[in-house]
Order: structure tokens, then C-alpha cells, then sequence
């Protein structure tokens, strides 16, 4: 018995079924529970007033856009390591949500900075590496789309995300260098003074959660889709090939 | 070597990739205006934004050609590794572009107003930064060799990964024109070009190791 | 029970509504293509069984 064996697209698919609505189920529990009580429940921070409880969208979202790419890259290496196709798979499933969520902490920090900063948008190193965040996903999502052959596309994509982590952490720092931000400090380290407060960071924790379920329940599911893909290929392929026998 | 040589007499993007380079410096001062104050303050940065995109005008020529002539694959066969036919190829692409846009860089300076001091800054980080994007592009075009309409995604692919490269390239102008010291950005850049020399071409040599199965 | 959200009220409405939404869309889009080739998947199983 060891890990590998999920690897196996059919063992996958018998785990993950029962596992799916269940996560689903979490992560709405979590959202619910996390974004009713960021909401409703908490006071308005000093300086921010209201504006306070967009961070319970935004901190998570933003956490799980670089985390979805993180996983992406392990995905990518264990293809490339050990050809199995589920893992390379659970890539292509996880690059549109975590440029979902890339999407949603741009949105929500533009209309958050929109009254603190006075600006949209400003050219904060943060900000700017979301951009190219996002850019790296459109880039990885349109070359799986371009390539015909599955293998073909999914080794050139891992490729692609090896690289792309590379320059995407240079570029975290080339843009450090370039400007200085306005960006708040680290909000969540364990370490800081500048920590946020209990009342915040409580339901903040609910929602982290929430999104961690929620991205875990949308890969399995997206992972899934695609296994049934390829299988449909498959089996047109082989239908294909008994009919040029005849 | 001789692929070298083949590859800047097939290339022929020398007049291209400058007369772009020359026409994207001139459309500037019409989109924003004439004043020699507003050029000067933009002109590093309009500079190597001009030679970037020049730069990425050619690379889906690099392995195209051989590609469509089926000969890619006898070089894959060559004594020569494929790692050092894609660096190879990314030398090429840099003698073809990079090496006549870093020397028509000053002048195009001059045109924009371009600080007195920064023009030496400014041709150095040309210089150091171009063979990064080649090698970079050599990448992105190894990636994308086999497809059919490829150019567009590669632009999608390789604009993103010249960030680092276009921040310290541009920095180091733009330092150098404000009259400040400019080695820092310099050092980063140099260190950039020669680890994208170092590690693209292994990168280009397995995306063609693959597009070759 | 609406709290008073002061006024900032706009701002934070709408990031709640652009934040969902997009969730909203995103698993929406995900469960229609899971649906879709699920169906497809059980049609081609049927077809090319034998």
C-alpha cells in the first residue's frame, strides 16, 4: 500500500467520488460560517472602518493563487518524474482555479485600495506580481489548450511550470527592487507585532479553510472531468482504429 | 558553428527586427507628445520596452524553419547535443537581433532625448540583457515549434518570463539617467543573462526533445 | 440585521459581490463540464461496448 497507487486513474476515481460532495460540503460550511461571521460579526477595525472585512476574501484568495501554482509545479514534477498521467492531470485542473482566485484578490484589493490608497491600482511590487501571476496562468492554460497530443502537452507544460516558478520568484524580487510598495506587511506570521487581532483573525482562519476545502473539492472534481476525457478519447481512438480494421 | 552560420544567413531578421525597433522608437513621440522633458524621463524605458518586443519578433523563426524542412530532427541525431544546438540557436538569434539593436540603441537615443549619461548604461544593459531574452526566447520557441499557429502563444508565454530581465535592464538605464549609481541593477542583470545562458538551453532541449517524439 | 458598514458600504458590498460571483462562477463553469463529459463519457462507454 503506498501513494502511488492513487496514480492509478481508476483507484483515483473509486476515492476521490465519495470524497467530492463532502468537500464540497466543508468548504461551504466553512465559507458560510466564515464570511457570516466576518460579515456580520466583527467590529470595524480603526483605521479601515468597514473596509476591513474584505480581507476575509482577500487574504484567502490570495493565499491559495500562489498555493494552487505551488501544487501545480509538485504536480508537474511528478509526471515528469513518474509519468502518471492523473498528476499531470490534477495540474491542467487546478490552473483555472488558481487564476480564478489570482482574479479575486486583484478584484477585491483594487476596490479595497480604491478608499485607502485613493488609487485602483497602484504599482505596488504585490500587486504587480499577482499581475504576472496571472499572466503565467493564461500562458499555461493556453499551451495545454494548444497542444493536440496529451503527453506532448503535458510534459511541455510541465516544463513550462518549472520555469515559470523560477522566473515568477525572480520576478517577486526584480519588482521588490523596482518599486516600494504601500503593500501592508505580513498580517498572518506568527512572529509580528503588526499581527492582526483575535476578533479578526479567528473568522479569517474559517475562511482560509473554506477556500483551502473549496480549492481541494475543485481540482478532485476538475482532476475527474479530465480523467473522463481522456477516457472518451480513448475509446474513440480505439473505435477509430477497429473501424479502419474492418 | 556551421549550424551558427546557417542559422544568421537563414535568419535574415537582421533589417527586420531594427526597422521595427526604429519604427515603435518613432511612433512614441506622436503618442505622447513632443516635450524633450516627457522623452527624456521615458526614453530608457521606451527604449528597452522597443528592443523587447523586436526581440520577440524573430523567435518564432528560430526552430520554425528547421522544423518545416524536417532537418530539426538529423540535428537532434548530430554528434553536437541538443542543449548546445539550442544554444546555438540562441546565439544566432542574439547575433541576428540583439547585437544590432544594442548598437542602434544609442542613436534611437538620441532621437528620444535620451540623458547624456545614461547612453553608455543603457547600451551596456542592452548588451547584458539581450542574450537573456534570446536564450529565454529560445525557450518559449522550443515550446511552441510544433504548433501551427504558434506565434501569438509564444508571445503569451515568453512576455511574462522577460520581466526580470526588462526591471534591472530598464532600472539600470533609468538610474544612470537620474545621475545615480547604477552597478546594482547592472550586477542583477549580468547574473540573470548568465544563468538564463546557463539553464535555457537545457529547458529548449527537452521541450525539443519532446515536440521530437 | 444589516450592520452598518458606514461609508465605505459601496465598496465592501461589491467586493463581496465580485469575490463571490467569480467563486460562484468558477464552480458553476467546473460542475457544467464535469456533467457534460460524464454524459459524454457514459454515452461513448455505451456505444463502443462490446
Amino acid at each position: 500500500m503506498s501513494i502511488w497507487e492513487y496514480a492509478n486513474p481508476k483507484k483515483f476515481n473509486e476515492t476521490t467520488a465519495p470524497l467530492v460532495p463532502w468537500l464540497f460540503g466543508a468548504a461551504c460550511l466553512c465559507l458560510v460560517v466564515g464570511l457570516v461571521w466576518g460579515f456580520f460579526g466583527t467590529p470595524d477595525a480603526e483605521r479601515f472602518e468597514s473596509t476591513v472585512k474584505i480581507i476575509y476574501l482577500h487574504v484567502p484568495s490570495a493565499m491559495m493563487a500562489i498555493n494552487a501554482w505551488a501544487m501545480m509545479l509538485v504536480a508537474s514534477l511528478i509526471w515528469l518524474i513518474r509519468r502518471h498521467h492523473v498528476s499531470a492531470l490534477a495540474a491542467r485542473a487546478a490552473a483555472p482555479v488558481g487564476l480564478t482566485m489570482t482574479l479575486i484578490a486583484l478584484l477585491t484589493g483594487a476596490i479595497w485600495g480604491q478608499p485607502m490608497w485613493g488609487t485602483w491600482w497602484a504599482w505596488d511590487p504585490r500587486l504587480t506580481s499577482f499581475l504576472i501571476l496571472f499572466l503565467f496562468y493564461l500562458g499555461y492554460m493556453a499551451l495545454w489548450e494548444a497542444i493536440d497530443d496529451p503527453d506532448t502537452a503535458a510534459d511541455l507544460t510541465s516544463v513550462l511550470c518549472m520555469v515559470g516558478s523560477v522566473f515568477a520568484i525572480l520576478s517577486r524580487y526584480a519588482v521588490n527592487f523596482w518599486n516600494q510598495g504601500l503593500h501592508q506587511g505580513a498580517s498572518l506570521s506568527l512572529d509580528a507585532e503588526e499581527n492582526v487581532a483575535d476578533v479578526f483573525w479567528v473568522p479569517l482562519l474559517v475562511c482560509i479553510a473554506g477556500f483551502v476545502l473549496l480549492f481541494l473539492a475543485l481540482v478532485l472534481m476538475r482532476t475527474r472531468t479530465e480523467i473522463a476525457a481522456r477516457r472518451i478519447r480513448a475509446l474513440e481512438a480505439r473505435a477509430r482504429a477497429v473501424e479502419a480494421r474492418a | 558553428m556551421r549550424d551558427l552560420r546557417l542559422a544568421i544567413r537563414a535568419g535574415g531578421g537582421f533589417g527586420l527586427g531594427l526597422a521595427f525597433f526604429l519604427i515603435v522608437v518613432v511612433l512614441v513621440p506622436f503618442g505622447v507628445g513632443p516635450e524633450r522633458e516627457v522623452l527624456a524621463r521615458i526614453a530608457p524605458g521606451i527604449l528597452w520596452v522597443a528592443a523587447l518586443l523586436a526581440a520577440l519578433l524573430s523567435l518564432d523563426r528560430l526552430f520554425a524553419l528547421d522544423w518545416e524542412d524536417g532537418s530539426l530532427p538529423l540535428l537532434a541525431t548530430a554528434p553536437l547535443p541538443l542543449e548546445g544546438v539550442a544554444l546555438a540557436k540562441a546565439g544566432a538569434h542574439w547575433v541576428t537581433t540583439g547585437l544590432p539593436l544594442t548598437l542602434a540603441a544609442p542613436a534611437l537615443g538620441v532621437l528620444l532625448n535620451l540623458p547624456g549619461p545614461a547612453f553608455g548604461p543603457l547600451t551596456l544593459s542592452l548588451a547584458l540583457g539581450t542574450p537573456a531574452l534570446s536564450a529565454i526566447g529560445a525557450f518559449g520557441a522550443a515550446l511552441t515549434v510544433g504548433l501551427r499557429r504558434g506565434g501569438l502563444l509564444l508571445s503569451l508565454l515568453v512576455l511574462p518570463l522577460y520581466v526580470p530581465v526588462l526591471i534591472f535592464g530598464a532600472e539600470a538605464a533609468r538610474r544612470a539617467a537620474e545621475g545615480l549609481p547604477y552597478a546594482t541593477p547592472v550586477l542583477m542583470l549580468a547574473g540573470l543573462a548568465l544563468g538564463s545562458l546557463a539553464l535555457m538551453p537545457f529547458a529548449a532541449a527537452v521541450a525539443l526533445r519532446v515536440n521530437l517524439r | 440585521m444589516m450592520p452598518d458598514l458606514g461609508r465605505y458600504a459601496a465598496e465592501v458590498l461589491w467586493s463581496y459581490a465580485g469575490g463571490l460571483g467569480l467563486l460562484a462562477v468558477l464552480v458553476g463553469l467546473s460542475v457544467r463540464r464535469a456533467r457534460k463529459v460524464a454524459a459524454r463519457l457514459a454515452e461513448a462507454e455505451r456505444r463502443h461496448a462490446r
